[in-house]
């Protein structure tokens, strides 16, 4: 999917005006936004904490469905830095607790319509990405972030950095195919913390 | 086959299978048992049986081969249907003919379409009964009617659609070969090549949860786990993303209803 645009723009603009053929991603243009948009507002209904309002598209993910998640810098940089701009960094050290934070880590709850909300609530890490080496059960959407904190240490920056990441990755890559763990509400201040300690705490599993 | 005689077979094998692992020989029992007979039996039934306020059963329904033909008419769907004026798919005609010919309410009819494994739901059964007499058909959904290539392509847009609480659309575990989510292969289903072996085997009897499960329960739990609110059975959208699966595994010969993990 991704090899998709750069490779058209390689051959010639006109490919990318032909219709998607079969496999591919389509051109989307905003109209055809606006009328998927309006066919899930007909088609489907509140259920739980799911509400109609997740329906609409906010600015990243406008940007992202037109530009099949690889829009053009000049776009893509304004829009990462207002989103690193509103994320709410607490003050001072933002290690956490990584054994919450590797229950956190585990946990594949939260925001779904079957989800009682605020309870038990997980960031569904190990879905997509590895994490401890002693859970040979995680996913490969995501890169793997064994030894995050081996290789890079946890400087006052890094925390920084790590807090920020799983608060609203778009910030640092507009289409990222990560959730916008706070932003979104999923999980909150503490829970982010522990999920930095299990990634930067020299103690953590992830950097054994 | 029989249940009775799957057992016998089973533990005249039983010295043969010494070797395999634990696992795999859990795996082969419970595909052999799994009672996806007893659903097309129910299906068969629950196709007979007359219902509703006009009493009367569903074999007069037009599933696209005519009324009451049943066989080929899963692989030919989902296709336009000329009386509703739209594009459906299996559930959503099977709705339709309970409307119609049975006079039952929508809202009565669709008061319980996902079962569970104590009790199936109606579409369950129906679904099983029905898919089975297209087996070893090709897979050849309408694509001709300016509506049906209409359904196709919003479901292709849909498919790739950001939107939601965690910004996922289907690409997001469906989109790149190779990826799994923890030890769950994730097929490329707007590939051909990945389409083609899954859409071949729905719907099917889940051993994981011992229940039989239809694309349009498929549809709306992914809709669940990509924390987006919930799709109305039978929707436009759920009926679009089913057009734009089928489409793509086109030609793949028909072999469920399938058993699953």
């Amino acid at each position: 999917m991704r090899p998709f645009l750069p490779m058209c723009f390689a051959v010639t603009l006109a490919a990318c005006a032909a219709p998607a053929t079969v496999g591919e991603r389509p051109d989307v243009s905003p109209g055809d936004l606006d009328k998927i948009t309006a066919v899930l507002k007909h088609d489907f209904h509140e259920r739980g904490q799911a509400r109609m309002d997740r329906i609409e598209l906010d600015a990243v993910q406008r940007l992202c469905n037109l530009h099949a998640d690889n829009p053009p810098e000049a776009l893509a940089k304004p829009l990462e830095e207002a989103q690193l701009k509103a994320i709410p960094f607490p003050q001072g050290n933002l290690i956490g607790d990584w054994k919450r934070g590797e229950r956190i880590a585990q946990s594949g709850r939260g925001s779904m319509w079957s989800d009682k909300p605020g309870v038990q609530d997980g960031g569904s890490c190990y879905n997509c990405h590895q994490l401890s080496p002693r859970e040979p059960a995680h996913g490969t959407l995501g890169p793997s972030l064994a030894g995050f904190g081996k290789l890079r240490g946890a400087s006052a920056e890094m925390q920084k950095y790590a807090y920020g990441r799983i608060y609203n990755s778009k910030a640092y890559n507009v289409c990222s195919q990560m959730p916008r763990l706070g932003h979104a509400g999923t999980l909150n201040e503490q829970q982010i913390k522990d999920l930095v300690g299990l990634l930067l705490d020299p103690a953590s599993p992830v950097n054994q | 086959m029989n249940l009775k005689l799957a057992l016998v077979l089973l533990l005249a094998a039983a010295p043969a299978l010494a070797q395999q692992s634990p696992y795999a020989e859990y795996q082969r029992m419970a595909l052999e048992n799994a009672p996806v007979e007893l659903f097309e039996q129910g299906g068969e039934d629950l196709w007979k049986k007359r219902q509703g306020p006009k009493n009367a059963s569903l074999e007069q329904c037009d599933l696209g081969q005519g009324p009451g033909v049943l066989k080929g008419a899963y692989a030919g769907l989902p296709r336009y249907f000329a009386d509703a004026d739209r594009v459906m798919d299996l559930e959503s005609r099977l709705l339709y003919c309970m409307t119609t010919l049975q006079g039952r309410s929508r809202e009565a009819a669709t008061k319980r379409v996902f079962g569970n494994a104590d009790t199936p739901s109606e579409m369950e059964y129906l679904s099983a009964y029905i898919a089975r007499q297209s087996n070893g058909m090709k897979i050849a959904p309408g694509r001709t009617h300016p509506k049906e290539r209409a359904a196709y392509e919003l479901g292709q847009k849909l498919f790739f659609h950001r939107a939601g609480t965690w910004d996922f659309s289907c690409a997001s575990c469906h989109g790149e070969e190779g990826k799994r989510i923890r030890m769950s292969d994730l097929p490329v289903l707007s590939k051909p090549q990945y389409a083609r072996p899954l859409m071949a085997t729905w719907p099917a009897y889940r051993v994981s949860t011992s229940s039989f499960v239809t694309l349009q329960w498929r549809m709306n739990d992914c809709y669940r786990q990509m924390r987006m609110p919930e799709p109305l059975f039978g929707s436009e959208t759920t009926v679009a993303l089913i057009a734009f699966l089928m489409a793509t595994a086109e030609g793949e010969p028909y072999r469920g209803p399938a058993i699953k993990r």
